[in-house]
């Protein structure tokens, strides 16, 4: 038998298991101003998800009449007055950056506005909280129900299936709605309604209807703290001047009951208007201890700030021992001085000037863009042709865009070679030197053109040639440059 | 399982009771859930032999209860495209030529299943871009040796030249040299002769009279009096700037001497009508169309 070590001799360090199991919340209901605000942008926002595709935009025949698509077949994305063709996808770029900027400005003024309110995650985990809270009754409840998990009951089976049935009814319309933004809203849902959608609709339905349930009805506070990348972020961007929802110590410490807190008082101890009672944690949409000061599971949602005012209105004391507040207040108030508030500051100006021009310049972009567009592709192969007569002839692809919604007539010029001829091929043009064409609306057309010089005049080996494309009715003038070679 | 008795006093669990110099192999079995997918797969790939052709037989394979062939997989869609290009293709059949080159759409249909057909089967000759090579005419210029116009393209797509089909283009330029018509001094001074109907330069104290005295008796009959060629014949246009062998003496004296007659090979039968019009199409549209 070989030596082996005697286990006891051994060091072992246990740190627990790598990952803790989940405790699940049981965010109580709470009502007041933040409560007010999170309702009215829940059903603002919902508001604008749900009906947005039923707007109506005319423009004009033969153009989808929908303010809000994504034509995905026809390569069109439409937004009221504006159309973009796929080259123009860049202008969402434009957008994004806008709206990272906006989520800077909004985390520099007041935190993390958009987590709290406007998160699509937290909309709808909100209103699947009220759901719950509808079918199986509050906080309290709903604890005892899930801890008596032995004695289940008829009406307990009943309570489960019809909360799982409104979250997956609620689902299944946040995916109704999601398609409805790729095609002619009112048509597809006439076909939902009767089975005939197409299939791509079912599928999408089905996978926003999965992560809908699974993300607000199961995972919810989950999603803020383990998935997301935000709130790290956030916390790389916040600064000391920036409101965020704060437990105010300044009011004193310790926490303790009112009772206690008499009999400390008579003692000389130093109480503060805290009374422990654990409201604004019961209320906490992801259950953390916002006394605990900053930290990174909360959202923000201010919900703890109208627990703690209806606590302190009721037993006489002063409101938002929990508001919007930062620390320099904290410790001015502790030195006696004046709060004070620095919305405007460099940080913020810098986001809002950084938004104004990246705006600026979209908006610059998109009144200067041409709905006429022309691009020349010079002929590969052969380069050049050498014809019977000895003049030298190049051949250009050219394809010619109409972004309008109606055809129109465009001339073609050519200014190139000296006493080059243009001719296109397959057009009859009555006139022959400046040849005319019919671009048809919203589409792009292809035409062949043959610019032909004599030799003799025109000696270089590559002359750059100029064509232009002039709307005849509107003027509207697109040119594009290539050159003409000689073998 | 095999039971092991033999304990690891470290970490309490039990050995495989192999031991190399005093170090012992813990046994760690495979996870229960690892074993059963691993057996499921057996049992599946057993219902793949059933439904799939699976098993190499002697001559051929067992082919599966469900018929499964990814060649007749490949048959259907290829008759499935055949489906969504025939209204298109039916359409391009029934118009005429003309009204093919007029018609936007249907001139953009022909150029572009042209260009494929042309890559295809015309490239290897004429070049991807249609350019041509020597004895292979340049389709994009405007000298065509039996026509340019769009009935005389497609006459001669369909048919070809010296192809051995009835209808082929079969007039070929003599082997004066070869044949014994004209001696080697006479072919070279006739050389000078076609090279100043051009406006070439000639070699020096070249007999002009004479050449155009051998020019007369001998070329006019294909050539044109002026050396204008003639289409009919095939025969090329001897004043211009296009040679679709060379211009220069050596060149001509060669193919004087031994005559020339390029084959194009007939594509009728090989190509369904609407594709060689659709060919014709795109040739024409090159550039050089008449």
């Amino acid at each position: 038998m070989n030596k082996t070590v005697d286990p006891t001799e051994l060091q072992v360090v246990d740190d627990g298991p790598l990952y803790a199991a989940r405790k699940k919340v049981y965010p109580q209901s709470v009502s007041g101003t933040f409560r007010r605000i999170k309702w009215g942008l829940m059903a603002f926002c919902l508001g604008v998800y749900y009906l947005l595709p039923f707007v109506r935009w005319n423009r004009g025949l033969g153009a989808p009449s929908q303010a809000v698509l994504v034509d995905l077949p026809n390569s069109r994305f439409y937004f009221f007055f504006i159309e973009l063709w796929p080259q123009e996808v860049y202008y969402f770029t434009g957008l994004l950056i806008v709206a990272a900027l906006t989520l800077f400005l909004m985390n520099a003024v007041g935190g993390r506005i958009w987590c709290g309110y406007l998160c699509p995650q937290t909309v709808w985990t909100d209103l699947f909280y009220a759901v719950e809270r509808w079918v199986e009754g509050d906080r309290r409840e709903r604890m005892r129900k899930d801890a008596a998990k032995e004695t289940i009951k008829l009406r307990r089976v009943g309570e489960i299936v019809l909360k799982h049935s409104i979250w997956l009814m609620i689902a299944w319309w946040t995916g109704g709605a999601w398609v409805l933004y790729f095609t002619d809203a009112p048509t597809l849902v006439m076909q939902l309604l009767i089975f005939q959608a197409p299939m791509i609709a079912y599928i999408w339905i089905g996978i926003l209807t999965a992560t809908t349930y699974v993300f607000a009805g199961w995972m919810r506070e989950q999603v803020c703290v383990y998935m997301c990348p935000w709130p790290r972020i956030q916390a790389a961007l916040t600064d000391e001047w920036a409101l965020n929802v704060t437990y105010k110590y300044d009011r004193g410490e310790q926490r303790t009951s009112l009772k206690k807190a008499n009999e400390l008082r008579a003692l000389g101890e130093p109480v503060g208007d805290c009374i422990d009672c654990y409201q604004c944690v019961a209320v906490c949409p992801t259950g953390i201890d916002i006394r605990n000061g900053p930290q990174l599971d909360c959202i923000q949602c201010g919900l703890c700030i109208d627990a703690c005012d209806a606590v302190m209105t009721k037993i006489g004391r002063e409101t938002r021992l929990i508001g919007y507040d930062n620390d320099i207040n904290i410790h001015r108030r502790q030195e006696g001085k004046p709060p004070i508030y620095r919305i405007v500051r460099p940080r913020t100006i810098t986001y809002a000037a950084m938004i104004a021009a990246v705006g600026a310049i979209m908006l610059y972009a998109l009144l200067t863009r041409t709905l006429l567009d022309i691009n020349v592709l010079h002929d590969r192969n052969p380069v050049a042709v050498k014809l019977a007569d000895g003049s030298i002839r190049n051949a250009y692809t050219v394809r010619l865009l109409n972004k309008r919604g109606f055809d129109r007539v465009i001339a073609i010029d050519m200014d190139g070679p000296v006493n080059a001829t243009l001719h296109v091929v397959g057009a009859d043009s009555v006139t022959k030197d400046r040849p005319m064409i019919i671009l048809a609306r919203d589409t792009t057309t292809e035409l062949r053109l043959l610019v032909t010089a004599p030799a003799e005049n025109n000696p270089a080996k590559s002359i750059p040639v100029h064509f232009h494309v002039t709307d005849i009715g509107l003027g509207e003038v697109a040119s594009a440059t290539d050159h003409f070679v000689s073998p | 399982m095999t039971e092991h008795s033999d304990i690891d006093r470290v970490s309490g669990r039990a050995t495989t009771g192999h031991e190399w110099d005093g170090i012992k192999e813990l046994n760690t079995p495979l996870p229960r859930w690892w074993v059963i997918t691993f057996y499921t797969t057996i049992l599946w790939s057993i219902g793949y032999w059933i439904v799939y052709p699976a098993w190499p037989l002697l001559w051929s394979h067992t082919t599966g209860i469900w018929n499964y062939s990814t060649r007749a997989e490949v048959a259907t869609e290829l008759a499935n495209l055949g489906k969504v290009r025939g209204d298109k293709m039916v359409a391009l059949g029934a118009a005429p030529l003309a009204e093919i080159a007029k018609d936007p759409a249907l001139l953009a249909l022909a150029r572009a299943s042209g260009k494929t057909v042309f890559g295809d089967n015309c490239a290897p000759c004429h070049g991807s871009g249609g350019a041509g090579a020597k004895g292979y005419p340049n389709l994009n210029d405007d000298e065509w040796l039996w026509g340019g116009s769009l009935d005389q393209i497609m006459q001669t797509i369909q048919f070809g030249a010296r192809s051995g089909h009835a209808k082929a283009h079969e007039s070929a330029m003599l082997a004066f040299g070869k044949e014994g018509v004209l001696k080697k001094d006479q072919i070279v001074t006739v050389a000078n002769h076609v090279r100043s109907l051009s406006g070439l330069p000639t070699s020096s104290g070249y007999d002009a009279a004479g050449g155009a005295k051998i020019f007369a008796d001998n070329c006019t009959s294909c050539h044109g009096d002026n050396g204008k060629g003639n289409q009919e014949l095939g025969a090329p246009d001897l004043t211009d700037t296009i040679w679709l062998y060379g211009s220069d003496e050596a060149t001509l004296v060669e193919t004087i001497s031994n005559g020339r007659a390029g084959v194009m090979p007939a594509w009728v039968g090989r190509l369904d009508p609407s594709t060689i019009k659709a060919l014709t199409v795109y040739v024409h549209s090159l550039g050089g169309g008449k």
